[in-house]
């Protein structure tokens, strides 16, 4: 199976390189294989690693923020359902919402610059995380809880030992969707304020032309966005040894 | 002194449809090391009144001591075993045990030291850091009870403990649960709707009569057996008469109670939880 998903690969690569060079494609507006290379070889020795980085940075900086913040607020929605009963329909308009809508609104208010950058990425993945933690929060084990009860704990305790422990897989689903939302995220944002990233590449390579570019930083971004998503697995497999989960 | 007293106890709903009185007069005492169960008519009010005992819905009149001191709330005296173990699938078999400990914030060195005892004892050491998925279902509740004795209750209330159990570890973990708790000396009650099961592991069967409840007999149960488990005494021909002395008792013949009404007796358990 392996063989094959790599030879997939390697013939579409191949296919794609030999339709430019027989001219079945325009390889100005496709890009060709070769050329992207080449484009590699030129980024590497100036600038890659540095745009790499500044998109990394900030889609890290969205995606904890965004995960602390929306766990933080189902906590608070959880042990309150007072608050949780009146914000419910504010939270499902945000939630349908389209996040990138707020762009300007979060240019100006966090100036035009990696703030605005990060908060983009927050504010896409926010609202999820609150709805998705509650809703996990709020299906756990009656069963657990009755027993808890039985001895007497307290909401805090109820929290600490049951509903927290209890929902760790559901905070790995949500962070795992999260990591992708932050890197929507900071692609949106970068496009609209910013002076490096791989989405300013993308937008910059758009602009003059320069399709190698282009697909060069799309090809580049695939692979840090499954990197990122795999290093989520990896701290839950982690976690998941410790606290026993599958 | 009595470990449990319940005196005068009596239970008052208020419906749309008016009042119901739940349970009317409900007087017994239990001494240290008793074992009663509680049987009744469904909808009779049995876990309302266990609930009262444990002290999660406060009766309309009457009072609960326990260990001497009256039942206001939720207290340590009690322990209480649900249907389901309950055990938490992130915490060892030995940190479920704790767990009890750990809520009551009593995990000293010799309550933690009581605790490996039990699992000792019961046969559960070499399964301490096992997770509750590789036990069996009879093992599970073995570890659910030891998780509630390991705070040393004064009484143990039993809530249709093993109705969520298959027949064959039903019979398995009544002997098992039995054992424990007569080898304990703890004083359990327990509520039960199984005539058999009230029979072989009570020494007294306090029958229920149908709404508002009252305790229409209290019937000692012995056995001519030299040591005494669950399933030898359905062996024994006394059993046989005793079912159908309570199943006489439980009969329909008379007060049939109304098909709304039975639904009506089990919402404010719901509503206490």
């Amino acid at each position: 199976m392996q063989i094959c998903r790599w030879g997939l690969l390697f013939f579409l690569l191949l296919a794609w390189e030999v339709a430019a060079r027989l001219g079945w494609i325009d390889s100005f507006i496709f890009s060709q294989p070769s050329r992207i290379l080449r484009t590699y070889w030129t980024m590497a020795q100036s600038d890659l690693l540095y745009h790499m980085q500044v998109t990394v940075g900030e889609t890290l900086a969205g995606f904890l923020l965004g995960a602390a913040a929306g766990v933080l607020l189902a906590i608070l929605l959880w042990w309150s359902p007072f608050v949780s009963r009146v914000s419910e329909p504010y939270l499902v308009v945000l939630n349908s919402l389209p996040k990138i809508a707020l762009g300007p609104v979060i240019i100006i208010l966090a100036g035009a610059g990696t703030r605005a950058i990060v908060f983009m990425a927050l504010a896409i993945s926010l609202v999820v995380t609150v709805l998705e933690m509650l809703s996990g929060f709020r299906d756990t084990d009656p069963g657990a809880i009755r027993m808890a009860h039985t001895f007497g704990a307290t909401k805090g305790q109820l929290f600490c030992k049951i509903v927290l422990p209890y929902n760790i897989p559901t905070l790995f689903d949500s962070l795992k969707v999260n990591i992708g939302l932050s890197l929507v995220g900071v692609i949106a944002g970068e496009f609209l304020v910013s002076r490096a990233g791989l989405g300013y590449l993308i937008v910059y390579g758009g602009q003059v032309f320069k399709m190698d570019l282009v697909m060069a930083s799309v090809i580049i971004l695939a692979v840090v966005a499954a990197l990122l998503y795999e290093s989520v697995v990896l701290v839950q497999r982690l976690v998941g040894r410790r606290f026993g989960h599958t | 002194m009595a470990v449990l007293s319940v005196e005068g106890v009596r239970q008052v709903y208020q419906s749309p449809a008016g009042e119901t009185v739940a349970l009317q007069d409900i007087s017994f005492t239990m001494e240290k090391g008793d074992f009663f169960s509680l049987v009744g008519p469904s909808g009779c009010g049995k876990s309302t009144l266990l609930s009262i005992i444990a002290g999660t819905l406060r009766p309309t009149a009457g009072r609960v001591t326990v260990a001497g001191e009256e039942v206001t709330g939720p207290n340590p005296h009690i322990g209480y075993m649900l249907q389901q173990d309950n055990l938490l699938e992130w915490r060892s078999i030995r940190q479920n045990v704790l767990f009890g400990l750990e809520i009551r914030h009593q995990l000293t060195p010799e309550l933690r030291d009581r605790a490996d005892h039990l699992l000792e004892t019961y046969g559960l050491a070499e399964f301490a850091n096992s997770r509750p998925s590789q036990l069996s279902g009879g093992m599970r509740q073995r570890v659910a009870l030891i998780r509630t004795l390991a705070v040393g209750p004064d009484i143990l209330l039993l809530d249709e403990a093993f109705s969520a159990l298959d027949y064959q570890t039903r019979m398995e973990v009544t002997e098992d649960v039995y054992g424990i708790i007569r080898r304990e000396q703890v004083t359990a009650l327990m509520v039960t709707h199984d005539i058999a099961e009230s029979i072989c592991m009570g020494d007294q069967v306090l029958i229920l009569s149908p709404r508002p409840a009252v305790i229409r007999e209290t019937l000692p149960i012995t056995f001519d057996l030299p040591v005494r488990t669950p399933l030898r005494c359905r062996g024994c021909p006394a059993f046989a008469s005793y079912f159908d002395h309570i199943w006489k008792e439980l009969g329909m013949h008379e007060t049939d109670s109304d098909p709304s009404g039975s639904l009506a007796g089990e919402s404010p358990v719901s509503a206490a939880e």
